[in-house]
């Protein structure tokens, strides 16, 4: 039950990205060009997508534990530091750039296009250099 | 490239997005978060953590597909860059993602909709290195 509840929520979260405009970077990359084509979908997207989270985690975290888990594991740090400020900063210069990013790019894979599966391979290269020259703490990635 | 104004496939694609974060939430009890879902995926340190994160990620895959299935048609992917600022956009997403703690599903969906402060400084942040990475690319270097 468990698979098969992670295979269905990734399934619906897969179906919202490719009918949200969010897979194509053309959309996203006009979302940040203010001062020229600019595209302001991407906004209704993240107002669809947290109407519908703001109030299903209060909901759901209402529950002493989750249907197939024993806890919630929601984190709880406040530290604002350098990784943090630092590596949003960059993700969002990469995200400039691409007009990827990774909850699209996955989705997007299973369109067969090659320009993905090379944005991908060399984001998990983003993803092996940042734990090769910053490892540190553990990083709790959410 | 000029792309179409779609409020309203948007938010509904939005909806959608959020549904999947909340019933991975009430099913699993995890934040959904494209990063943490990828790397734990490549560099998987438990098997448990593993099959969960790889199942997700097989839906997600799925989805574009079952969509053809229907509709006969794939969603639309316009990448107007060439295949080196494919390579160096993610090379950066993924370092900086990972770095950062999350990405746009982490921080931007699930993180800003729990009120996480780390969320309410990292969403801003990124949204704001892109509008200006992107403005110097298109505007200033005239690529």
């Amino acid at each position: 039950m468990k698979l098969l509840s992670a295979l269905i929520s990734g399934l619906v979260f897969g179906i919202g990205i490719s009918i949200s405009g969010m897979m194509d970077p053309a959309k996203v990359l006009n979302f940040f060009d203010i001062a020229g084509t600019w595209d302001p979908s991407l906004a209704f997207v993240m107002g669809g997508a947290l109407v519908v989270t703001f109030f299903g985690y209060r909901i759901v975290l209402k529950r002493s534990k989750p249907m197939f888990g024993d806890y919630f594991h929601v984190p709880e740090s406040k530290m604002i530091d350098r990784r943090l400020i630092g590596g949003s900063a960059l993700f969002g210069v990469g995200w400039g750039i691409a007009g990827f990013c990774p909850g699209a790019a996955i989705p997007a894979l299973g369109t067969g296009r090659w320009e993905v599966a090379l944005f991908l391979a060399a984001a998990i290269a983003g993803f092996a250099l940042r734990r090769i020259f910053a490892p540190a703490q553990k990083a709790a990635v959410s | 490239m000029v792309t179409v104004f779609t409020p309203i496939s948007s938010f509904g694609g939005g909806l959608a997005i959020g549904l999947g974060a909340v019933l991975l939430m009430l099913s699993l009890g995890r934040i959904l978060g494209a990063t943490g879902i990828l790397s734990g995926t490549i560099f998987a340190e438990d098997r448990e953590e593993l099959k969960w994160r790889a199942a997700m990620i097989l839906g997600m895959i799925a989805a574009p597909i079952l969509i053809f299935l229907f509709t006969g048609k794939m969603p639309d992917v316009n990448v107007p860059i060439s295949p080196f600022m494919i390579v160096l956009g993610g090379v950066i997403v993924g370092f900086g993602a990972s770095l950062g703690s999350g990405c746009t599903s982490g921080h931007g969906v699930c993180g800003l909709s729990r009120l996480s402060v780390r969320s309410l400084v990292a969403v801003p942040t990124f949204m704001a290195t892109g509008v200006i990475t992107l403005y110097i690319i298109r505007h200033v270097v005239g690529a």
